[in-house]
């Protein structure tokens, strides 16, 4: 596939296999080795590198970023971010004066994201740097690093434009070309934002057979409220629905801030998270909560449904072929909304349990529920019996801990490497407690302690 | 002089620029091939047909090798012999490498591998201690055991006593950069290999081996690690002796690296523990003596879990004195991953087990942790007058490393202070510290305020945690206490510089570097850093037990004064002056009332026929050791540390979260603070991640679970402690090292207990039984020692 963009400022044309990744061709194509190679799942961050778009400069993993998805961006390597005449950018400066960088692996990721970060004036570096792993610092000296450098202008020559292309057959810029594409190419792979394909390809060698990329397909990007209602569009980065969330629904975009990290917020799309109906992903818990309507398109046909709908059993979705997401419209308010996100480590780590709660409380009686949870089954699923168990009565402690115990009513979960089914079953009933509490107005969250 | 000096890392540039290269990243030529391995899906059986065909058919293959097309030895074992390259018929874990596949490209190389029909005839594998111990699989015939006093008649006349269990994980070193090397065939049958390795002379040793020659023939070069940990010591064996023989049988360059998977899947970790204990104690939390047993999975192949095991014991007391105790250690055979070095080497895995000891004992008498801990130290150490300040003269500190036992011994009349391996010990500083420490962080203002904290909160809790470290300082195996160094001057006055030592983030070249100025009195600018190379210094050590710094500095200490000597000479003969009178320093060299840039005096040196280059070699010593018995004195010197760690936890989930640490941390005189307090954060956070968030899972099959950095979680950014303290105690090693410096790579690992321990405090303020809470300490872990503590 035929690709335009810049590299480090100069325009590249390359034509490459559709799944051949940026941080192959750099490394193999281009001897730029600054990029590295971690884990090639872009759980590491080594290989971050600043693409910048009409939407600005964004950190990604070039590990799990096909050549096609470049078309028409502008990428910035390590190697390009100190100036022309070797001038550091001031990130790097403050890297080496700060003791940032020991084995020196992780280091060329951390500056680049770093070097986003301070070019779009981002100060709160742990959310800046949870894609970065570094196993020798401990991370304070980079932390130091990265304040240091919060003040300093921003280099002209990391300032990149991205270049003007045609349109590649490739990637549609439509959603109506789109629809056509896939009416055409029905087993085909719709590539969003790869942060799960790029594991199809780097990890499971699948063929991916015909591939289109939708990065390019601007009307299925984008939030819209109308009314009572927000309508987010299929394409819709999770950076995008992580900033719109803040406002209208913050316990979300709380777990928003903790989905991947801030290079897999950049690429992964909520239609992709939807599409691809795994039982962990972190969006259907909170858009069933919300009771959330997913529209879909296939061809010229449009149908929607209620989001809990589409995930009928583990693998299987309500999904045709050549149907795909067009977008989810869910409540533009819902004050009792909360979202917890269980997981080993708190950054950048996939649930072990998500779950969401959404009553409605009147007068003291419940008089609607709608709690959800992944983790828990094989799809995204709602907790009936303990929904059932709750309308109807007053919202107190005891009746929360009675509906609690209705939870192995509701799921049969397993035990995996992320947690055993005891402690999904008993850390679910209990973040019920935590929502009573937490809707109480007490501390429940660990985050939010200090020494 | 250059050293004490906070320098920045010597190649920090090239970090931070992208420059500096790795094994991965050498320009290679073309026709370069590529190699991966078939592992095997089994854990343990019999291979019965290995069919290869559609492998040898795929895409780019050029060769495929399997046991029987290797030319001479197939092993890539450090120790026994026991661990072949490519299985010879057996397997013995999931993961185990079975053919090698050669083929342009690396991609092309990991998919053939994934296309093989093997068949294996399998057994029930053996993957529990149990199982282990049922089957009486292990290494060595029998347990090891250490014994000092009548452990049965103390623990039988305890006024208390008190039984545990303890459980402990494992680690994955998770370097950044993953396992590479690459081997370019030369002239005559000859080879040189870029290895990522710890231990550049065993990949010598073992690829000479494998393809048949000396190992004169064999070069290895190393410039630089993406980090070690112990996990390069002896793992990058399998892939640069493989590199060798395909370079060997094809005539072209081969490299391999481990996509990240196959790296988690193939190779060892640390390795988990269960120690059980047995403790007699007075009413005021003093020990009388413990029995403690050790059982530890090995893996299936020997690897160096026998010293591993060793200094798990050595570790057994850590900071207290023990009037009677038995360790005894079984060192189990299981079909997994043949578990490895990991910084502090088995010594963080002992220390835990009497830290463990210590916790529960003060939570049983509701007593203040700290103070039980306090009553239980060693005797500190005596300062005499006379050893107090650090010669830097180049006849005092010349490499000598007089024994300072004497000066140092506890006065005479006082009981003995000796481990339980008879070691006196006489350097013991952590009263002190201790105090330093406990002051600084407001320890006892903090304690209350945590218990009224958690009078305050019901679904939260808080927890604070002191732990000491004290770090036994040499490889147990005494011979390797060595190293050499090579030192050239040039004519304008610059200096190469080259030791065994391997640089892999620590900081080590940089410290070194620091030295070999300060010698010859130059800027650092004068000194070339260079990679680590077989063919300037041979018969390295792995660069391990924390010994880099200590072994190669005074190796290139004694190299540079050998030339400094040299010059000092020939001047001082010029200009009627004693030799003693030549002087180096601040870029010039002094003969009496002569002054010349030290570059004048190299040329004049070389003009007149003075040699410039010079060999240096160090020795450590004062050691005795023998391990069968457990007795003597395995460790030059011990270096200590002290930390305190707040946490909170969540009762509902058991999330839990580290808030602030205080740490105070020996590293003598250190060289270079700046890098040591760089390692001390850096290893504080990854021993914290080993008993918080790092969880090794195999299921039942025998396969590891947790492969990648999706499903094994090291620390991110937001792990760190929001307050993060670190200071270094200011005082000189007793022990005549490189200007009075400590080793300072694997002891503040240890510091991290105390996170630990603070889970463990936070668990207790839950109810009314010990918790019993055991590693990792992930929340689900915590969530169950709450259920515990609450009966």
């Amino acid at each position: 596939m035929k690709t335009t963009f810049l590299l480090n400022g100069e325009t590249v044309r390359v034509d490459t296999d559709p799944t051949r990744t940026l941080l192959d061709w750099l490394r193999d194509e281009r001897g730029l080795t600054g990029t590295k190679e971690g884990c090639n799942e872009g759980d590491c961050g080594a290989c971050t590198v600043m693409v910048t778009d009409g939407d600005g400069a964004k950190a990604l993993n070039a590990c799990i970023l096909f050549m096609p998805q470049l078309h028409g961006k502008a990428v910035r390597t390590v190697e390009g971010v100190s100036g022309p005449d070797g001038t550091l950018h001031p990130v790097q400066t403050a890297m080496v004066e700060n003791h940032g960088s020991q084995c020196g692996f992780c280091t060329p990721g951390f500056v680049v994201s770093m070097a986003v970060g301070h070019a779009n004036g981002q100060t709160d570096h742990d959310n800046m740097l949870a894609g970065n792993l570094c196993r020798c610092t401990g991370y304070a000296p980079i932390i130091r690093a990265a304040k240091a450098a919060e003040n300093a202008a921003v280099p002209v020559w990391v300032k990149d434009k991205a270049p003007t292309v045609e349109a590649a057959p490739f990637a549609p810029e439509t959603s109506d070309d789109l629809a056509a594409w896939y009416l055409a190419h029905p087993d085909g792979t719709l590539v969003a934002g790869a942060t799960d394909v790029g594991l199809w390809v780097t990890k499971q060698f699948r063929e991916l057979g015909d591939v289109a990329f939708l990065n390019r397909c601007t009307d299925l990007r984008g939030i819209t409220q109308s009314g009572d209602t927000i309508r987010i569009g299929a394409m819709t980065t999770m950076t995008d629905v992580l900033a719109a969330m803040r406002d209208a629904h913050p316990s979300y975009a709380e777990m928003i801030r903790r989905y991947g990290s801030q290079q897999v917020r950049n690429a992964a799309t909520i239609g992709g998270n939807i599409a691809n109906g795994s039982p962990i992903g972190d969006n259907p818990p909170a858009l069933i909560a919300l009771g959330a309507t997913l529209h879909l398109r296939c061809g010229d046909q449009r149908r929607e449904m209620a989001i809990e709908d589409f995930f009928i059993d583990y693998g299987k979705q309500d999904r045709q072929r050549g149907e795909f997401v067009e977008a989810v419209t869910l409540p533009a308010s819902a004050p009792t909304l909360r979202c917890y996100k269980i997981s080993k480590r708190f950054d950048q780590d996939i649930s072990a349990i998500c779950g969401c709660f959404n009553l409605t409380v009147t007068k003291g009686i419940v008089t609607d529920a709608c709690i959800a949870f992944g983790g828990m089954a094989g799809t995204p699923k709602r907790a009936a019996a303990v929904e059932a168990a709750l309308v109807g009565n007053a919202w107190t402690i005891e009746n929360a801990q009675a509906a609690m115990a209705k939870m192995g009513e509701d799921f049969t979960p397993l035990s995996d490497m992320r947690a055993s089914a005891d402690y999904r079953l008993t850390t679910a009933a209990n973040l019920l407690q935590r929502y009573f509490h937490d809707l109480s107005g007490q501390d429940t969250s660990v985050l939010e302690v200090s020494a | 002089m250059s050293v004490a000096k906070s320098l920045p890392h010597d190649t920090a540039h090239l970090h931070v620029t992208g420059q500096a290269r790795y094994v991965d990243d050498i320009p290679t030529p073309s026709g370069t091939l590529h190699l991966a391995f078939g592992t095997s899906e089994v854990a343990c059986g019999t291979i019965t047909a290995m069919d290869l065909a559609a492998v040898r058919a795929a895409d780019g293959v050029v060769a495929v090798l399997t046991a029987d097309d290797l030319p001479f030895d197939n092993d890539v074992s450090p120790s026994a012999h026991d661990e072949p390259l490519l299985s010879d018929g057996t397997v013995h874990y999931i993961g185990q490498p079975l053919f090698l596949v050669i083929a342009t490209s690396h991609l092309a190389a990991r998919h053939a591998a994934k296309r093989a029909n093997v068949t294996i005839d399998a057994v029930t594998p053996i993957l529990t201690i149990e199982a282990a111990l049922a089957a009486n699989t292990r290494f060595e015939d029998g347990p090891r055991v250490y014994r000092k006093g009548d452990i049965d008649a103390a623990l039988a006349s305890a006024p208390n006593r008190l039984q545990g269990r303890f459980e402990m994980g494992g680690q994955e070193h998770f370097y950044l950069e993953g396992q590479a090397a690459l081997a370019l065939p030369q002239e005559g049958g000859d080879m040189l290999v870029h290895s990522s390795t710890q231990h550049p002379t065993e990949i010598q040793h073992k690829v000479a081996e494998a393809i048949g020659v000396p190992m004169h023939g064999v070069r290895v070069e190393i410039r630089r690690m993406g980090g070690g940990f112990g996990g390069k010591e002896s793992q990058g064996n399998a892939l640069a002796v493989g590199c060798a023989v395909a370079a060997r049988l094809t005539g072209k360059p081969c490299k391999m690296r481990y996509d990240r998977d196959d790296d988690m899947m193939i190779t060892g970790k640390r390795h988990d523990f269960r120690i059980d204990y047995d403790v007699g104690y007075d009413d005021g939390g003093r020990l009388t003596g413990v029995d403690f047993t050790h059982y530890t999975r090995c893996g299936w192949a020997m690897d160096l879990s026998l010293p591993v095991a060793d200094r798990a014991m050595l570790h057994a007391d850590n900071a207290y004195l023990l009037p009677a105790a038995r360790i005894t250690s079984h060192r189990l055979k299981t079909n997994t991953q043949s578990a490895t070095a990991y910084r502090g080497f088995g010594g963080p895995q002992g220390m835990l087990g009497i830290e463990r000891v210590m916790d529960h004992v003060a939570q049983v008498l509701g007593k203040d942790p700290v103070a039980v801990r306090r009553i239980n130290y060693y005797d500190p150490m005596v300062v005499s007058a006379d050893a107090s300040g650090a010669s830097h003269s180049r006849k005092e500190n010349a490499g000598t490393g007089k024994p300072f036992g004497a000066s140092f011994s506890p006065k005479a009349g006082k009981h003995e202070n000796t481990t339980p391996y008879h070691m006196e010990v006489t350097d013991f500083i952590l009263h002190e510290m201790t105090d330093t420490l406990l002051e600084s962080a407001d320890y006892d203002a903090r304690r209350k305020a945590v218990t009224d904290w958690n009078g305050a909160n019901t679904v939260l809790k808080k927890g604070l945690a002191f732990s000491p470290v004290k770090f036994g300082i040499s490889f147990t195996l005494t011979h390797l206490n060595q190293a050499g160094a090579l030192v050239h001057v040039y004519q304008d006055g610059s200096i190469h510089l080259n030791h065994g030592g391997t640089e892999m983030g620590q900081g080590l070249f940089q410290k070194v570097a620091q030295v070999a100025a300060s010698r010859f009195g130059v800027d650092m600018s004068a000194i070339k850093i260079t990679a680590t190379d077989t063919a300037k210094v041979p018969n390295t050590s792995a660069t391990a037990a924390s010994s880099g710094t200590d072994l190669n500095g005074m190796a290139v200490q004694a190299a540079c004064d050998t030339i400094c000597d040299r010059i000092a000479g020939f001047l001082a003969e010029a200009h009627g002056v004693a030799v003693d009178d030549v002087v180096f320093a601040d870029g010039q060299v002094q003969a009496g009332e002569v002054s010349m840039t030290f570059a004048e005096a190299a040329q004049l040196a070389y003009v007149n026929r003075v040699s410039l280059s010079a060999t240096g070699f160090y020795k450590t010593p004062d050691l005795a050791w023998d391990r069968i018995a457990g007795k003597g004195r395995p460790f030059f010197y011990f270096a200590y540390g002290a930390s305190l760690s707040e946490v909170v936890i969540d009762t509902l989930t058991g999330e839990n979260r580290i808030l602030r640490t205080d740490i105070l941390h020996d590293a003598g005189t250190s060289l270079n603070p700046a890098l040591d307090i760089g390692q001390i954060e850096g290893g504080y956070v990854q021993g914290a991640g080993w008993l918080t968030t790092e969880e090794l899972v195999w299921d039942d099959s025998g396969r590891l679970r947790t492969h990648a950095p999706s499903t094994y979680k090291i620390p991110a950014c937001s792990d760190r402690p929001d307050v993060f303290n670190v200071a270094l105690w200011d005082g000189a090693n007793p022990a005549k090292t490189i200007y009075r410096s400590k080793a300072v790579g694997e002891p503040p690992f240890m510091l991290g207990i105390s996170a630990f321990l603070a889970l463990s405090d936070a668990v207790a303020a839950c109810g009314p039984a010990y918790g019993d809470l055991h590693a990792p300490a992930t929340a689900q872990e915590v969530l169950a020692a709450i259920g515990r503590t609450r009966g």
